[in-house]
């Protein structure tokens, strides 16, 4: 704020300040709507008694953390243990979201960087093109992707038939068919903003690195990562995110075994399960473990921008 | 004496062309070992075409490039020992200091205690010591041209390439570091190839210029070479201020031509290849080669009116209307004003030139 003040300008902005009030409360009520009061009923739901079969009871309880957290047997008169199988679940959607994060990086960046470096004009259509599948709503998308990857699907036939294998892959019902689903959905997500950091790169650097002797792998990992890692990072974070949460490639392309939590919440809300405190607290709990992440990330780029100037 | 030195850097019959645009047309140049060379010409001229090539930044049409007795043209960047100072520095900007100028060292194979030692050395020679550890971007724009060059000569290269290195500076930092360039370069010994449009930043700090336009070399010669005898219209219109009237020649002989102003007014000057007898062509005066009087001094003395008197500062330049037709302008010292060479506007002077001041062009 003392910047922006020694910046010029601070007479006006007095003069206008209550105006500026007014004029932000559509923008605060968007945000207390789609935001704060969501999570505020999901944190209050998460603390409420369950009722059989879907919706609550408005009485205050810890039951639904303890049963995330703690294990007491079938009747619930046992000595708790700790309770390996939601703790799992989340392991599995953290590791499975982030190799779809790496595998997104992996194709992201030269697809980001062949459209960046590709003349002015050009630039909009590729971007556009990158899109294209995207205005396809995500369960068809998924489906198809189901189709294109089953045992005796267009993917296996065509390797087949060019002889790289003999026998059908089984990649629907794995974790590679999650990870391949997750990365497709979210995939536009990483190009975007890696293309944004990579089109405003000044490729001179790249030349002075050249011109210093530097081979090309040194010039992307001394010079071109580093000067675009604000990119790399929101890129990550806006793949990993929706990773975490997704449940329409891990139900469609990865079956029960590889159940993820976005799944094991919808399960309390619309499924069988009817839990809704419990689905609250998992998503309270999944809430702050990506808060966690993100804020380490912020930190991060926080330092790296101060070291920038 | 400088023609005993080695050609450096030797471009032969280079061609570069852009589809259908001929950016270079089959230029050829030998740069002297331990010269300071400037290119020099209007943008668009071809001269940071020609640079990128020497750097390995673009690739040649045609033609060859020697770095001493090796053909360097085909060489990727990182294969050449030439380096660049870029024209907006093109300093690694999550890199401090320090590291942007040890990173030529790093990647040659260095180990890092011995790039540190040198960049520091470096950073010695262009007085930025205190500032090693500071990202570029906390320098002023002059320091971060030092951290370029500092950068660049760290390698130890045979050949330092400058792209209109001091452009981007104000007035005053530009004078110093054109001398503190120069003097840089008379202590490394380096061969620099400087690429300028500015023809005063080109005179100052040269021991030869090319002067280039269209993809050309139209002259090539030291600074005096060029600001006293160019060679055709296009250089002796960009460098410096000239007066170019069109004569016609009526006599050569002896060494002289006499040319005909109009108005029964003649000039003699010193006869050039390629200019004949009965050649309309024209013909260069530099303001500060010609002088004003009431008298007559001399049989060429052309008569003329003052328009105006423009005081820059060290010098004035006088406009004058000649009775011959043209229009002129004469310069003289501010501290000719006591020696009554300056005149008020409306007064009938004569002008007077020293003797070979005039000199006729090729078109």
């Amino acid at each position: 704020m003392a910047g922006g003040a020694a910046s010029g300008g601070s007479a006006t902005s007095d003069a206008y300040a209550p105006a500026r009030g007014w004029l932000l409360m559509p923008a605060w009520l968007v945000l207390g709507i789609v935001v704060v009061a969501p999570v505020f009923l999901m944190l209050i739901y998460s603390f409420l008694t369950k009722e059989f079969r879907g919706g609550v009871i408005w009485e205050f309880s810890l039951e639904a953390y303890d049963q995330f957290f703690f294990d007491r047997g079938l009747f619930g008169d046992e000595p708790p243990t700790i309770q390996w199988a939601y703790i799992q679940i989340f392991w599995r959607s953290i590791w499975q979201a982030t190799l779809a994060t790496v595998l997104a990086l992996l194709i992201g960046f030269p697809t980001a960087y062949f459209i960046a470096t590709r003349p002015v004009q050009q630039r909009t259509v590729w971007v556009f093109l990158i899109t294209i599948p995207y205005w396809v709503n995500l369960l068809i998308r998924t489906v198809s992707m189901r189709f294109i990857l089953r045992d005796q699907g267009p993917l296996n036939d065509f390797l087949q038939w060019i002889g790289v294998i003999a026998e059908p892959l089984t990649i629907i019902n794995t974790n590679i068919g999650v990870q391949l689903g997750l990365f497709y959905s979210y995939l536009p997500f990483m190009v975007l903003p890696l293309y944004a950091a990579i089109e405003r790169y000044n490729f001179a650097l790249s030349e002075a690195a050249a011109d210093l002797y530097a081979p090309r792998r040194k010039i992307l990992t001394r010079v071109v990562l580093p000067a675009v890692k604000p990119g790399v990072i929101a890129g990550c974070i806006l793949v990993f995110v929706p990773s975490l949460g997704s449940f329409l490639a891990p139900d469609l392309l990865g079956g029960a075994r590889n159940f993820m939590i976005g799944s094991l919440i919808d399960e309390q809300f619309r499924g069988s399960a009817g839990n809704w405190p419990f689905g609250a607290a998992a998503a309270m709990i999944l809430l702050t473990l990506v808060l966690m992440v993100l804020m380490v990330l912020a930190r991060q780029q926080a330092r790296l921008e101060k070291g920038a100037g | 004496m400088t023609d005993e030195r080695p050609i450096a850097i030797d471009i032969r019959q280079v061609i570069k062309r852009f589809g259908d645009f001929t950016a270079l047309k089959e230029v050829s140049l030998g740069i002297r070992d331990n010269e300071f060379f400037t290119l020099l010409g209007p943008s668009g001229c071809g001269k940071t075409t020609l640079l990128r090539m020497i750097a390995g930044f673009e690739d040649v049409t045609a033609g060859a490039i020697y770095l001493y007795d090796q053909e360097i043209a085909r060489l990727p960047p990182n294969k050449r020992p030439i380096n660049t100072v870029f024209q907006n520095y093109a300093l690694f900007p999550t890199m401090t200091v320090l590291e942007n100028v040890g990173f030529g060292l790093e990647m040659q194979g260095k180990p890092r205690s011995e790039a540190n030692r040198r960049a520091g050395e470096m950073l010695e020679l262009v007085q930025l010591t205190q500032f090693a550890h500071r990202k570029p971007s906390q320098l002023s724009g002059g320091q971060q041209q030092r951290v370029a060059l500092a950068r660049a000569l760290a390698p130890q290269p045979r050949g330092l390439l400058l792209d209109e290195p001091l452009s981007a500076l104000d007035m005053k930092l530009r004078k110093s570091m054109q001398i503190e360039l120069k003097h840089i370069q008379r202590e490394t010994g380096i061969t620099f190839i400087f690429v300028t449009h500015d023809q005063e930043e080109a005179l100052t700090m040269s021991d030869r210029i090319a002067v280039m336009s269209a993809g050309e070399v139209q002259q090539l010669g030291s600074a005096r070479d060029i600001y006293e005898h160019p060679r055709n219209m296009f250089v002796a219109d960009f460098i410096g201020d000239t007066n170019l009237v069109e004569v016609s020649v009526d006599r050569i002989g002896g060494g002289h031509a006499t040319c005909n102003l109009g108005g029964g007014y003649m000039l003699s000057c010193e006869a050039v290849e390629g200019v004949g007898t009965g050649s309309r062509v024209h013909l260069s005066v530099r303001p500060e080669r010609l002088f004003l009087s009431t008298e007559r001094t001399g049989p060429e003395a052309l008569r003329g009116r003052v328009v105006e008197n423009i005081f820059i500062g060290t010098d004035i330049t006088t406009i004058l209307d000649l009775e011959a037709g043209q229009r002129f302008r004469v310069r003289a010292s501010n501290s000719d004003r006591g020696n009554q060479r300056v005149f008020e506007p409306g007064q009938d002077v004569f002008v007077n030139m020293e003797r070979g001041a005039a000199r006729l062009l090729i078109d």
